[in-house]
């Protein structure tokens, strides 16, 4: 029994200091020995090679053309009122009593039935399809048996995954954490002064730097001139959780969010030790002016690390960007917008919280070939004259779309959850009505109503 | 991508569906892939809040008739051949059927896609659009913004220039008189891109 305990007790030795040595050490000192390189080019050769297989194997039978990014049907681009126009070419101009016709109520079904088939909003909560298998069971929607060589290298890949990987990422996650708490606490005790500012930073990048090897994440950052600086606000697409520790490998930054109960808890409490991030009480998060003040208070402090907000306010699957709550945009300085694009290719980042918690989304994050994305800075910019919040966000969203190769919409994230305010339908009223009864009309009736 | 065999298997009595609907095997597929994105439950039918769920539809004047239309008089679930052979009104007419004299209409035919519009108004379904019906329809697409004197000189109008047989009501016939010259196929119908 004891050579047993002692075996173990040994390979475990083993284990550890081959993770420390050759994994940690390095990270932690920005320094890369090349493996993550070399796999990923093994990784990207292998689903090539897979790619064609499968497209080899298809071209025997019908193939169904891949989902396409535009959409599936084809969908007039024209305002309301050009398609009503259109609809009444064949009819003689009414002058009294409205411009209605039996036929507009065509529009409206047209629209409706298109929605029905495919619409704009639904599919970004979901996970994006993939164009091509990448030998993962999870984007597995319609791929069938190809050949014996292929199930192979998948089942080798499985084997890959979850039983060299997963132990290896668990291990580096554990430790990233465990000194990021230790390490922030020590920090903490520390009385202020520069050294401990810098310590602090240290602390942080070592732990999300081994983090991100946790991940196997290679993140590709781009523009780093305009890297976000103290006492500004750096504002990003939100895809999931990881999104903090691929921007923060990068430079340091505070943290805006909710107080949590249990494991995160404990890291929120002693992160706040070492520098000041900003975490809100449930409570408080209700009241809009208490956060704007304190996020107002926050950055009036030059010194202060930049914050990290993300205004969609929830995760969105990585092909578009929707509405930017006008809540960080309202209180001055200067935002720093950041595009985050995850390569899908790798595995999918993007965290469906209707369908997994926070655990099982971090082993699905862990059992995926690797996390590969790019990060691009963009320039600073600041709300100009004349322009209110809302321009704003929606001038910084855009910028951050086209950057990132996204969708740019208008939709609020919190669709997800709510249902669409009778505002919306309204609009469409509007927009419908004036046409019905002209501007002038309109404007003679719209009394004390 | 995949294979269409497999997954067409599993949607029973696929090919009366595509004989009835004249859909591909890539369209049927397609929508059956939203079916079951709409069908967030996995219960292999809708009922109207899976509808009421699409953020566009909501904000639709007369989305709720549109919901309505899915869904037979009484029933509160629609199953996917039912949800077929309704968007089936939508497709593109074809342009090369041959006119046999016993087959059945096919239903995206530009006659079968005014009855669809027509039931859209005609909601107590009893043929004809009646006054009340069509200041429903009204108040329905433009909401408040309009006065209820405005809703019902518009309302005279309209049926003052469709109803010819005076008796204060549009019936299907009449409906497709005064829209014989739209462009039906064009209007109501939906293309998929491949």
């Amino acid at each position: 029994m004891e050579g047993v305990w002692e075996i173990t007790f040994l390979l475990v030795q083993v284990w550890l200091s081959i993770v420390v040595g050759l994994i940690m050490l390095p990270a932690m000192f920005g320094v890369s020995l090349g493996f993550t390189d070399i796999y990923i080019k093994v990784l990207v050769k292998t689903l090539e090679w897979a790619t064609l297989r499968i497209q080899r194997g298809q071209k025997e039978q019908t193939t169904l053309p891949s989902q396409l990014a535009n959409g599936i049907i084809e969908k007039d681009d024209g305002s309301m009122e050009e398609e009503i126009g259109e609809l009444r070419r064949s009819h003689p101009k009414n002058l009294a009593g409205g411009d209605f016709t039996l036929c507009d109520a065509f529009y409206f079904c047209k629209k409706g039935i298109e929605n029905i088939v495919e619409d704009q909003v639904t599919q970004r909560f979901t996970s994006e399809e993939l164009a091509s298998w990448n030998l993962l069971t999870r984007t597995n929607n319609n791929f069938r048996y190809i050949s014996v060589r292929l199930t192979v290298i998948w089942g080798l890949g499985v084997f890959i995954r979850y039983c060299i990987l997963l132990p290896l990422r668990i291990t580096l996650a554990f430790i990233g954490l465990s000194w990021l708490v230790i390490g922030t606490t020590l920090v903490g005790l520390l009385p202020s002064s520069n050294a401990k500012n810098w310590l602090s930073d240290l602390v942080h990048i070592t732990c999300y730097r081994i983090c991100a090897r946790g991940l196997s994440a290679t993140i590709h950052y781009h523009n780093k001139e305009n890297r976000p600086k103290k006492g500004g606000i750096c504002v990003a697409n939100h895809t999931s959780p990881i999104d903090i520790v691929i921007l923060a490998n990068d430079g340091c930054y505070a943290m805006v969010g909710q107080v949590h109960g249990g494991l995160m808890g404990v890291i929120q409490r002693s992160m706040v030790r070492s520098c000041p991030h900003v975490w809100f009480e449930r409570s408080e998060m209700k009241d809009r002016h208490a956060v704007a003040k304190r996020l107002k208070d926050y950055i009036a402090d030059k010194t202060k690390l930049p914050i990290l907000i993300f205004p969609e306010g929830t995760c969105i699957n990585n092909t578009s960007v929707m509405m930017f709550k006008k809540g960080s945009f309202e209180i001055g300085g200067t935002i720093y917008p950041v595009a985050i694009k995850y390569d899908p290719q790798f595995g999918d980042a993007f965290w469906n919280s209707a369908k997994y918690n926070m655990v099982s989304y971090l082993l699905r994050m862990m059992t995926s070939w690797a996390i590969v994305c790019n990060v691009w800075y963009l320039p600073p910019m600041t709300r100009q004259d004349g322009e209110d919040a809302v321009q704003f966000a929606n001038r910084v969203k855009s910028a951050i779309a086209h950057q990132g190769g996204l969708v740019d919409l208008s939709w609020d994230g919190g669709l997800k959850r709510e249902k669409v305010k009778e505002s919306f339908k309204e609009e469409q009223q509007k927009m419908y009505s004036s046409m019905i009864v002209g501007s002038d009309f309109h404007e003679a009736s719209v009394g004390p109503a | 991508m995949g294979s269409t065999n497999s997954t067409l298997l599993k949607i029973p009595n696929v090919e009366v569906l595509m004989q009835e609907t004249g859909f591909s095997p890539a369209h049927i597929i397609r929508l059956h892939d939203r079916f079951k994105a709409l069908d967030k439950e996995g219960r292999g039918y809708l009922c109207p809040q899976d509808f009421g769920a699409i953020k566009e539809l909501a904000m639709n004047p007369i989305g709720d008739r549109i919901i309505g239309a899915f869904f037979s008089p009484g029933k509160e679930t629609v199953d996917f051949h039912t949800f077929v052979k309704i968007l089936a009104h939508f497709r593109p007419v074809d342009k090369d059927r041959p006119k046999e004299p016993n087959s059945l209409e096919p239903i995206n035919s530009r006659s079968n896609k005014l009855k669809f519009a027509f039931q859209l108004y005609d909601q107590d379904k009893d043929g004809k659009i009646s006054r009340d019906e069509l200041l429903k329809v009204l108040r329905a697409m433009l909401g408040m913004q309009v006065t209820e004197e405005q809703l019902e000189s518009i309302a005279d109008r309209t049926i003052q220039e469709a109803d010819l047989d005076r008796d204060d009501a549009i019936s299907f016939e009449e409906f497709r008189k005064s829209l014989e010259k739209v462009n039906i196929d064009h209007k109501m119908s939906i293309r998929f891109l491949r």
